[in-house]
């Protein structure tokens, strides 16, 4: 079978989360397939427009409910362009899942820190979702969200949801913040500073690459370990698999290797520009 | 076909080159398409062969930096033309086809596979870095986590009859890269060519079906000690090298090496090496619809990691430079398909060297970065 090879879903469910940026609800429409298919957080999907074509997005739904896939989409090209414009009951072409995920199980037992930036983050939203549906698995859980104007801050209400829950701290930062901002003013480095820490805690981290640098760095010397320090990657995908080699980061494919990778795995190439 | 593990092939068999015909003939008569090198454009392809005429007999190529010429070569040679810009890839993996018809239903869509037409291919003057670039294109399309189909399809029913390279091009270096220049892997048949006859050695079940056909002599010590001579004169003859001693290591240690900003002001970002390149696997797919919207055809085609668009994402290139893009090239060939694959990407054939416009030589560019390293002994 060909490695692009993808199976019909269908669109239950529409959400808005911000200007342009929508939650689609898919299912499997053959039966077997929607039966067999299983994920886990910070995998995801190739979904396909007809006769657009194909992007990678991540699932943000529960794994526990393996039928029933959550995207969230942002309009950025030309593909997901057209795919905002889906509506409840559409077809479309969904292959996956692809990817590592985030390291659930070394996460198990400890204090968690999702340090996210820019214009929403999917990977760590399902992650997020899933430790709360599991809360007295994981230990403390440190949210920090780094924008550049408070306009980018997206998903605001989530923010301000996740904050009330127990064992849980929100951080939120903005580069240029303008007066109705109630948060901190700076990058998101220097959320660490208020920041106290177990040096026993595992970090996931998504969103640009220059502020993971700055992250990596703030969060070292906090004494965490480089090997706790986990990292999403983005790069052009056309297959998922390993075999078009649009997505490698150095001797990685971001798509099957990653697209979450340990510190230590990418830290040769992660300062130096054109990689 | 699926070769046998090297076999004892102590006896050699002689096949009289007047006699290649036949073998020809017999490879049409078993439903084999029958490819060889043929010259086109001024340059040698693989293409369908029915005759020893179709092939450049009596013609030798000379090839540099940026540069090819067909030559005189010894009368009646057959196979004188050591390579041109055809490899073997493009009949294995297709430079553009479809892969999967998607067709629209009352609601939604149907996906089918294109399931390839596949005629068995016999090809006929493969050489060693040819086989060695099989090797490698078949780590990734047919034993990495994906057995991809349509590369399969064509691939396993293929007869590979190899040729020993008894001369070699100034561009070649399959001895640094231990692939050549004689076929030690993955051929059915292989053949010497020696004055008026050639060795042929058997490498599978297939390829000892097909002499069975020809009934052939065994070879006498002789000729058969010329073969080796010959093939080992072309080895020691060879000029070009490329010093694999300390890779992958140095191009990862040497990210910011000035020689990566030296070859971008050279570069024309082409893509010429990866068209030419028997191991480059890079690929997009694109969708082309039909006009009534009916049916959109999800299509591969080959790619280039110097193309502007590889490593581009919404609003942001990751390579936008040409440094940026010689360097991945370079590295990834030489280094990183290492740790991705357990081989090197590149098989020594030289011709990204020469079908390079601007003459760039991977081997000149690796002493220069190893001379202005920036750590280690030699610094």
């Amino acid at each position: 079978m060909t490695p692009y090879q993808m199976h019909p879903a269908r669109i239950i469910e529409v959400r808005i989360e911000a200007e342009s940026i929508y939650t689609y609800v898919m299912r499997f429409i053959d039966p077997e397939v929607r039966k067999a298919y299983r994920f886990v957080p910070g995998q995801f999907n190739m979904l396909y427009a007809y006769g657009v074509g194909e992007v990678p997005i991540s699932i943000v739904s529960d794994p526990a409910e393996p039928t029933r896939l959550e995207h969230a989409i942002r309009t950025a090209g030309r593909v997901t362009s057209v795919m905002t414009q889906w509506k409840v009951g559409d077809v479309v072409g969904v292959r996956g899942p692809y990817g590592n995920g985030w390291p659930m199980d070394a996460a198990r037992g400890r204090e968690v820190i999702i340090v996210t930036g820019g214009l929403g983050c999917a990977p760590v939203v399902g992650v997020i979702n899933y430790i709360f549906r599991r809360r007295d698995q994981y230990g403390a859980l440190h949210i920090l969200h780094g924008v550049k104007t408070p306009n980018d801050l997206l998903y605001r209400e989530r923010f301000d949801a996740w904050r009330l829950h127990p064992r849980t701290t929100v951080y939120l930062t903005a580069d240029h913040p303008d007066k109705s901002w109630r948060y901190r003013t700076g990058v998101v480095s220097d959320l660490f500073d208020q920041l106290r820490v177990d040096p026993s805690a595992i970090v996931m981290m998504c969103g640009p690459e220059v502020m993971m640098r700055y992250g990596v760095r703030a969060l070292v010397q906090k004494g965490i370990s480089e090997d706790a320090i986990y990292l999403s990657m983005e790069r052009h995908m056309k297959c998922a698999v390993g075999v078009c080699g649009h997505c490698q980061f150095g001797p990685q494919f971001v798509c099957k290797d990653g697209p979450v990778f340990p510190y230590p795995a990418v830290k040769r190439w992660f300062g130096a520009s054109g990689i | 076909m699926v070769a046998l593990p090297r076999a004892d092939m102590t006896e050699c068999l002689s096949l009289p080159k007047l006699r290649l015909q036949e073998l020809i003939d017999r490879l049409w008569e078993r439903n084999f398409r029958v490819l060889g090198p043929i010259l086109r454009n001024g340059g040698v392809v693989f293409d369908q062969v029915r005759r020893v005429a179709d092939m450049p007999v009596g013609r030798r190529e000379v090839q540099q930096p940026g540069r090819y010429q067909l030559a005189p070569g010894a009368d009646g040679e057959i196979f004188g033309v050591v390579n041109g810009p055809g490899s073997l890839k493009p009949s294995f993996f297709a430079p553009e086809e479809a892969l999967l018809a998607i067709r629209r239903a009352p609601r939604g869509f149907s996906v089918d596979e294109v399931i390839p037409e596949a005629p068995r291919l016999a090809v006929l003057g493969v050489r060693a870095c040819d086989l060695a670039a099989l090797a490698v294109q078949d780590r990734i399309f047919l034993h990495d986590r994906f057995r991809d189909t349509h590369y399969a399809t064509r691939r396993e029913a293929a007869l590979l009859i190899a040729v020993n390279c008894t001369r070699s091009a100034t561009t070649c270096f399959c001895v640094s890269m231990q692939t050549g220049p004689a076929a030690t892997q993955g051929y059915d048949l292989v053949l010497t060519e020696v004055d008026d006859a050639f060795v042929v050695r058997i490498g599978s079940a297939a390829g000892e079906a097909i002499v069975a056909d020809l009934q052939l002599a065994v070879a006498d010590a002789g000729a058969v000690g010329d073969a080796e001579a010959r093939v080992a004169a072309c080895a020691a003859g060879m000029q070009r090298r490329l010093d694999t001693s300390d890779l992958p290591q140095l191009l990862y240690d040497e990210v910011e090496n000035p020689r990566w900003a030296d070859v971008a002001q050279r570069c024309l970002s082409c893509t010429n090496c990866t068209m030419v390149c028997p191991t480059c696997f890079c690929h997009t797919v694109v969708d082309v619809t039909a006009i009534d919207g009916a049916v959109s055809h999800r299509v591969r085609q080959w790619d280039s990691c110097f193309s502007h668009e590889h490593a581009h994402i919404h609003g942001k290139n990751f390579r936008p430079h040409i440094r940026d893009r010689y360097r991945q090239w370079l590295t990834h060939k030489l280094a990183s398909w290492i740790d991705q694959f357990g081989t090197s990407g590149c098989v020594g054939c030289g011709r990204c060297i020469t079908w390079c416009p601007v003459g760039i030589d991977l081997t000149e560019e690796v002493a220069a970065i190893r001379a202005q390293r920036s750590s280690g002994s030699a610094k």
